[in-house]
């Protein structure tokens, strides 16, 4: 499939034969997730604070190893173990991937978020935010290196409703292509207005060879034809 | 065979596949269940392959797209046995990387020992050279702390037992942060400068402030103080600037390969390395919290152990996992 120039679809063959698109999440999205989880880390040390402080040296002892935990480990913990979500990227719909489409291990985990550390020089995430922006599928530095890909999860559609219409069978043959065109049009009816639908609609009027008020009415009938009864 | 038909037909099976996942993806699924996971997902590859040839509308191909993605997800994951992985990488997974990856070590070894055993040589030859690499209050605190009347050594002067746990937490916090940087500068400037840099400060800091120990009469307590821990300690670091340059390598000569698919097969090879890197620093933390710091232990007892504890690394890093059956 030739994908156009302006998509940034990531397609994978799976063994079976199949392609699977996926869809890279770009730079601010992610920089927004990671801003939540920075947020959500400071919260959770600023809050165990004070009960360790009350614990003395042991106290200090265990905050340093949390703080270990929680500066080098947080996001590796998170995204093996949660379905390659940290908490920031699940509030914002992401996920981390292995390019082929599998979900992420352990050495791949730890070696893009390890090398966060080169994606922040010299200040904020520079190196890392210009690699995403120039790379066709939005991969920092950490990812080029571990072989992973920061994707949007995928939500189920709801399913809209075909508009009644008695069905119809054109008299020429409709490539695929165009056969999925139609239902497109007949299923994203009630998502748009009455005159861009009639618009839409009278560009087909002279092939299907019936008046510009009617050509609305016509295609959703040879909608319903293609989906056929129920 | 008409969509409306073809979605009634198989819309069940679906909705049992698109379940199975569900639990899958939870964990909460029994292996009884599962056993016909991979036939229903070939047969929903079979649908999609189907819808999608017959030009079905993309209200249908899409949730099976989705559901195809999902379950590629669950099927090709790579699951392994932690435990039997962990160990085997322990008793010579490791170790033969060590050897494997010899010339990095080499190099990254002869920068971080070399500038160490140079500068601390040129200090204690020269004493005033001390003041031009570590600030003066950097070497006064040096000084209170490896005085030899404290009855407790390491960053603090006198510590509690309940402090032992306090810098066991303050050396695994610092330490293997320093490996990380370590390893991740060597991708820096894309030559493997950055790991170079780190490797020869921290050989010129450790390197001056024992010189400098040694030459003003603290050497008894320095030296017995690290010589037990630094086993650990300075391979580590040496192992981590070894797996940067590695990393740095694959960038500067790719070989056959793009730089892209060269440098993902060196981070892959190197953060192996590093995992070895962090068992080790957490091996020295807790001997550097637990053993090192303590004063009742006779010097000469610090130095015989501390002897045998480099040689138990080097025969570590030499000889585990020669034989190729034992681990395995």
């Amino acid at each position: 499939m030739p994908s156009a120039p302006l998509d940034t679809r990531y397609q994978i063959e799976t063994p079976e034969g199949i392609d699977l698109p996926l869809r890279p999440a770009g730079l601010v999205p992610r920089a927004l997730a990671f801003g939540f989880d920075l947020g959500l880390r400071g919260l959770v040390m600023g809050i165990l604070v004070v009960p360790l402080a009350l614990l003395g040296n042991i106290g200090i002892g265990i905050g340093s190893l949390l703080l270990f935990l929680v500066s080098w480990w947080y996001m590796v913990l998170f995204e093996v173990l949660n379905q390659g979500c940290s908490p920031g990227k699940q509030v914002m719909g992401l996920r981390v991937v292995q390019d082929d489409g599998t979900p992420i291990g352990w050495s791949a985990s730890l070696i893009r978020n390890l090398l966060r550390f080169v994606d922040m020089l010299p200040f904020g995430y520079f190196l890392g935010a210009i690699s995403c922006l120039q790379h066709p599928h939005f991969k920092r530095l950490g990812d080029l290196a571990a072989g992973t890909l920061v994707i949007y999860r995928e939500h189920p559609l709801p399913r809209p409703n075909v508009p009644a219409a008695a069905a119809l069978r054109l008299p020429f043959a409709l490539d695929l292509s165009e056969q999925r065109a139609i239902l497109g049009f007949a299923e994203r009816q009630g998502e748009l207005s009455a005159e861009r639908v009639h618009e839409l609609a009278s560009i087909l009027a002279t092939p299907l060879q019936v008046s510009p008020a009617r050509a609305a009415e016509q295609l959703n009938g040879v909608a319903r034809g293609l989906l056929g009864p129920t | 065979m008409k969509q409306s038909l073809f979605e009634s037909r198989y819309q069940p099976q679906w909705h049992a596949f698109a379940e199975q996942l569900t639990q899958l993806e939870q964990g909460k699924a029994k292996a009884a269940d599962v056993t016909d996971f991979p036939h229903q997902y070939r047969r929903l590859c079979q649908h999609l392959a189907l819808a999608q040839e017959r030009g079905y509308s993309s209200y249908l191909v899409d949730p099976l797209q989705q559901l195809a993605l999902r379950g590629h997800q669950q099927l090709y994951r790579h699951r392994s046995q932690l435990g039997a992985k962990v160990l085997s990488f322990i008793l010579a997974d490791f170790p033969r990387l060590v050897r494997a990856q010899w010339r990095f070590v080499l190099v990254a070894s002869l920068l971080f020992f070399g500038s160490l055993a140079g500068v601390a040589l040129l200090v204690y030859l020269f004493p005033d050279l001390i003041y031009s690499i570590v600030g003066p209050q950097q070497v006064a605190e040096m000084h209170s702390m490896y005085n030899p009347e404290a009855s407790r050594l390491g960053r603090a002067a006198e510590r509690a037992s309940s402090e032992d746990w306090m810098m066991f937490g303050y050396y695994v916090m610092h330490n293997i942060g320093i490996a990380f940087q370590t390893f991740a500068a060597g991708l820096l400037l894309g030559l493997g400068l950055g790991s170079v840099f780190f490797l020869i400060f921290n050989g010129l800091i450790i390197g001056a402030i024992s010189g400098h120990l040694t030459e003003i009469g603290f050497g008894q307590t320095f030296w017995s103080f690290v010589i037990g821990h630094g086993a650990f300690e300075l391979s580590a670091i040496a192992l981590a600037g070894a797996a940067g340059l590695q990393l740095g390598w694959a960038l500067i000569a790719p070989g056959q390969l793009t730089r892209g698919e060269s440098l993902r097969l060196a981070a892959h090879q190197s953060v192996q390395m590093l995992c070895g890197v962090m068992v080790f620093l957490l091996i020295a933390a807790f001997i550097e919290a637990y053993w090192s710091s303590t004063t009742s232990v006779a010097p000469w007892l610090k130095y015989l152990v501390g002897t045998l504890l480099w040689l138990l690394v080097a025969a570590y890093l030499i000889f585990a996992g020669r034989t190729h059956h034992a681990p395995e």
